[in-house]
């Protein structure tokens, strides 16, 4: 076994994670010293944003790979995807101090779960064994139980945190019999080894064929892919706004970095059984997503469907074998997050935990125009965004999904992303119409209104403003972006 | 960049025409009218000063002749999919964008009804989708065009879902443009898998990625294949203009639309589709074209008659006039796919006519709902007698419709009959007897309205003058375009001349048309 080298380069590459750390300690006595709202929101994000910053020059740096341990190996593909969730980290983190502002119980400690949360998407993204695949996967959802049942007056909000607890635990334990399955197979658990063998399994080499279904079994659920999807609306329903946005946003994207790693090593595919399966898991996912979200009438439970149908359109690319492949899920993810950020911080604004529940309804939103013009407008374009119509960076997204479809010839699955889409678009307009709709008759909007003042110039505000200009931005411009990820 | 402020102009106008919308409706419109004038005074300089004689579009590639534009502008946009902003500008487009401009003044004119309570918003909605039309008819990247494309459909949704009114019949406003909005996009997609797929099938057969109009002429496709692409194109381009099977969003969406997304939308939607099966649609597929036609002109066959009979059993005036709508866009889909010269000349004329007419009549039927608080055709009557002004016009616009001699619409429709009896007498005949039940629709719209005994006692107040210019102003450009439509046929020549050779696969006659273009024949 090789030396562990720990030098001022491997000091360099673990330094996001390091930072991260520090803050989650220092947050954490500053609220056993003294809790204070402003103070904990503002150190985390410091925390947050400084991390980001000790991640540009890996990603930007393009020093090629550096191995921390064997735990552990910083490449500007984990650079890039510490980036993403850190931005989302961050992004979140923006969110909460105004929707908590009005909350009776203890604010602070949402602050040290979410960062929590961030230091397992880093670790995930940096992951290079199986050890380090598993400790992210739990660090990244495991304070999220908490996180979904904050509000714990709320009966909804303790019965989602539960039923996240003991999805997520089957799921984990499902992952991690594959990983075992696989390691009878080959005896090895870093990264690289568990992708060639995902790469070869077949017949001849049962275990590893088992613990590879297991395997993407357990990440398909952390994805919230059909069929592992059901319990993605009731946790995004019961979630606080910023949990929820944390949820579509750091989780997906921690958890989709590891499994690029594993099923598309080198540009490669995994082996067809496991190809044919995820084209099941994405037209499924495609199809449910879509179909299911039709019918909801709670903005929540509708996005969390929304996202099902989203992450069934980036399987098309674990599918597509190319060397494009990682850049186009650079885009796509950057875009969803920039939306899916922009969308929930849009409803964490006209919310807050201090009404009965969030602003979630459809029939919440009637009416929302005359009141609060702005978050509506904000509101639209990322609807619009998430629909994939052009001046968008929605659409920028799909567009590059739909480019590599075509040009791998998936003519199934572009077909089944050009059906979801155009479903897509009935339940946005949906929302969309009721947003400048005019109120209904008697009903009297859930939230809290003395609240609504204060959300007007928050931080969450500011990240919206800067979600709606970069949608803006990457929809009409992609240049920059396609460049950025195209080292 | 001449072109790029032709685009631009409206888009920022609509931006501060929802900034002006802050202060008083009377700032928005203004604003908003402002820009589409100056749009308007823009291209009619285009007009004056450019060179239209130039083969227009670039179907001459194949004989290494290049591609040539009155106006062109081109930048990088993303290069790294081969995508560029590449706008040009023949006399097909060239009157395509004038017309924009023209009806989206007008339009801007008659929202001063329907503008409500967010005048900001509706001229912003009014105006984007009026610069993403003028996209339409400039790209030449296929990206580009899509892009555009797709532009128009929220504002246009908004326009009806915001600013519409529930029709009667337990029609929502809501659904009719979602109806439009699911139509238009699904369409779309198959628009942008063709797209792909031709980009794509180019980048195997040449090894270059591009999205540029230039570079996919000419790309050689498989025959399954360019069934399949084409039908991508073309169903998208069906459902816009619309073609009998999938036109049941027409009516609908026109019926809960405000008059100025009336106008909007008959008079320029409409004839983006068949703009884009004349400058994409047949050119990149000719040969598959050709075996298409028959069918594409029976179906356009099937508009005609189809659309006139709807139109002739409607009891909502507005439903009236959106079937007569299928009915002339029929006439235009028989001449795309008769090809022959005078066919497509027709084409372009009969876009014209029908949309200044079509809005004409909507303006019109705006102003009869805004005095009658109605539609319906049974609690009309008698308007000849109760009001000023509007009946004569009424009547004008109904005697358009129906292709009397003299006015736009009978060029148009008279050539397009003359270019297809060559090639499909049975179709011309047929289609000929559309032409008698336009005077049916036609007529009995006219007795319903304006004659027999009025609903009500009393006279209803005149059209404010502004309005009654207005529709002054279509109904003489009506005129002028039957009476002498030789510079509307002299400015598409070029263009109309390379569809013809391209679809009639005539190459040694190309290399003439290009020598001796400009001179009429």
């Amino acid at each position: 076994m090789n030396a562990i080298q720990f030098g001022a380069i491997q000091f360099g590459a673990m330094l996001p994670i390091i930072v991260l750390s520090a803050t989650i300690v220092v947050v954490m006595l500053g609220i056993a010293v003294r809790r204070c709202h402003r103070v904990t929101a503002a150190l985390s994000m410091l925390g947050a944003a400084l991390a980001l910053v000790c991640v540009l020059p890996i990603w930007l740096g393009g020093t090629g790979p550096v191995v921390v341990t064997p735990l552990l190996t910083i490449d500007p593909q984990a650079g890039f995807y510490m980036l993403l969730v850190l931005a989302a980290v961050l992004g979140v983190l923006a969110l909460c101090p105004a929707y908590f502002a009005g909350y009776a119980g203890d604010r602070e400690e949402i602050y040290l779960l979410i960062l929590l949360g961030g230091l397992g998407g880093l670790t995930l993204a940096g992951a290079s064994h199986a050890a380090t695949l598993f400790i992210g996967i739990e660090l990244l959802s495991l304070p999220m139980v908490a996180g979904v049942a904050y509000v714990s007056h709320d009966r909804r909000a303790l019965e989602g945190g539960v039923k996240y607890l003991a999805l997520s635990a089957g799921a984990s334990a499902t992952l991690l019999f594959g990983l075992a399955l696989i390691y009878a197979e080959i005896g090895r658990l870093d990264l690289g080894a568990l992708a060639a063998a995902l790469a070869g399994a077949g017949a001849d080499t049962p275990l590893a064929l088992t613990g590879g279904a297991m395997l993407l079994a357990g990440l398909a659920f952390k994805l919230s892919l059909a069929p592992f999807h059901q319990w993605t609306p009731d946790v995004y329903e019961a979630a606080p706004a910023p949990v929820a946005a944390y949820l579509a946003t750091v989780v997906k994207v921690g958890v989709f970095a590891v499994v690029l790693r594993l099923l598309h090593a080198g540009g490669g595919t995994a082996s067809p059984p496991f190809v044919n399966v995820l084209v099941v898991l994405a037209l499924a996912s495609i199809l449910v997503g879509s179909v299911l979200a039709l019918r909801q009438d709670n903005l929540k439970r509708l996005l969390a469907y929304s996202s099902i149908a989203h992450f069934g359109f980036l399987l098309i690319l674990l599918v597509a074998p190319g060397a494009n492949t990682t850049a186009v899920a650079a885009v796509y993810l950057l875009t969803y997050v920039i939306t899916a950020l922009g969308v929930f911080g849009a409803i964490a604004l006209a919310s807050s935990p201090a009404g009965e529940r969030d602003r979630e309804l459809l029939g919440d939103y009637r009416g929302l125009f005359q009141q609060r013009p702005w978050v509506v407008a904000a509101l639209t374009l990322m609807l619009v965004s998430l629909a994939g119509i052009p001046v968008t960076a929605g659409f920028i997204g799909k567009f590059s999904v739909l480019v590599l479809g075509v040009a791998a010839g998936q003519w199934l699955l572009v077909g089944g992303l050009l059906v979801g889409s155009a479903i897509g678009l009935v339940y946005y307009l949906r929302v969309i119409g009721a947003l400048y709709a005019a109120p209904l008759e008697g009903s009297a909007a859930p939230v809290a209104t003395g609240t609504e003042v204060a959300a007007r110039w928050s931080a969450g505000a500011v990240m919206v403003l800067i979600a709606v200009l970069l949608t803006l931005a990457i929809g009409v411009y992609p240049q920059p972006l396609l460049n950025l990820v195209n080292p | 960049m001449v072109l790029v402020w032709l685009i631009l102009i409206p888009l920022l106008g609509a931006l501060l025409a929802w900034l002006g919308g802050r202060w008083s409706s009377a700032c928005a419109q203004g604003v908003a009218l402002v820009a589409m004038l100056g749009s308007l005074a823009l291209s009619l300089w285009l007009w004056r000063n450019g060179d239209y004689s130039l083969t227009g579009a670039g179907f001459t590639a194949s004989l290494g002749v290049l591609p040539q534009w009155a106006f062109e502008f081109r930048a990088d946009w993303i290069p790294s999919l081969g995508i560029s902003f590449h706008l040009g500008l023949d006399g097909l487009s060239l009157l395509m964008v004038v017309l924009t401009n023209l009806l989206g003044a007008v339009a801007v004119c008659c929202g001063a009804r329907d503008a409500g309570t967010r005048p900001g918003l509706f001229y912003f909605n009014l105006l984007w989708n009026l610069g993403s039309v003028i996209g339409v008819f400039l790209a030449l990247d296929m990206f580009l065009f899509f892009f555009f494309w797709e532009m128009m459909l929220v504002p246009m949704y908004f326009l009806i879902a915001r600013w519409g009114q529930d029709a009667p019949g337990g029609r929502r406003r809501e659904a009719a443009a979602l109806k439009f909005a699911v139509y238009t996009q699904s369409s779309g997609l198959l628009l942008l898998l063709a797209i792909l797929a031709l980009v794509f099938f180019h980048q195997q057969a040449t090894g270059v990625l591009s999205f540029d109009y230039h570079d996919l002429l000419n790309t050689p496709l498989r025959r399954d294949v360019a069934w399949l692409v084409m039908l991508g194109f073309w169903i998208a381009f069906a459902v816009k203009m619309p073609v009998v099977p999938f036109h049941t969003w027409l009516a609908d969406a026109h019926c809960c639309a405000p008059a100025a997304g009336s106008v909007d939308l008959a008079g320029l939607l409409l004839k983006t589709g068949a703009y884009g099966l004349l400058r994409f649609g047949i050119p990149y597929f000719p040969e598959v074209a050709h075996e298409l036609a028959p069918v594409a002109m029976w179906l356009g066959v099937l508009g005609v008659v189809y659309g006139a009979v709807l139109a002739f059993a409607q009891t909502d005036l507005k439903r009236l006039v959106a079937y007569s709508g299928i009915s002339h866009m029929g006439f235009v889909l028989i001449g795309l796919y008769a090809g022959t010269e005078q066919a497509l000349q027709g084409v372009v004329v009969q876009m014209i006519a029908h949309g200044l007419s079509a809005a004409a009549l909507f303006m019109l039927c705006g102003e009869i709902q805004a005095r009658l608080q109605t539609r319906e055709l049974g609690a009309m009557g008698g308007l000849w007698a109760t009001m000023p002004a509007l009946p004569p016009l009424l009547l004008f616009f109904a005697l358009a419709s129906l292709g009397l001699p003299g006015l736009g619409n009978f060029v148009g429709e008279f050539l397009i009959l003359l270019g297809t009896f060559s090639v499909a007498p049975l179709v011309t005949v047929v289609a000929a007897l559309g032409l008698v039940l336009a005077v049916a629709y036609a007529l009995i719209m006219v007795q319903k309205t304006l004659h027999g005994a009025p609903h009500r006692v009393g006279t209803l107040t005149a059209l404010d003058p502004p309005t009654l210019g207005l529709i002054a102003v279509l109904g003489l450009l009506l005129l002028g375009l039957g009476l002498y439509p030789q510079p509307v046929i002299e400015l598409a020549r070029p263009a109309v001349q390379a569809v013809r050779h391209l679809y009639a696969a005539d190459g040694a006659a190309l290399t003439t048309a290009v020598i001796t273009t400009g001179a009429p024949q």
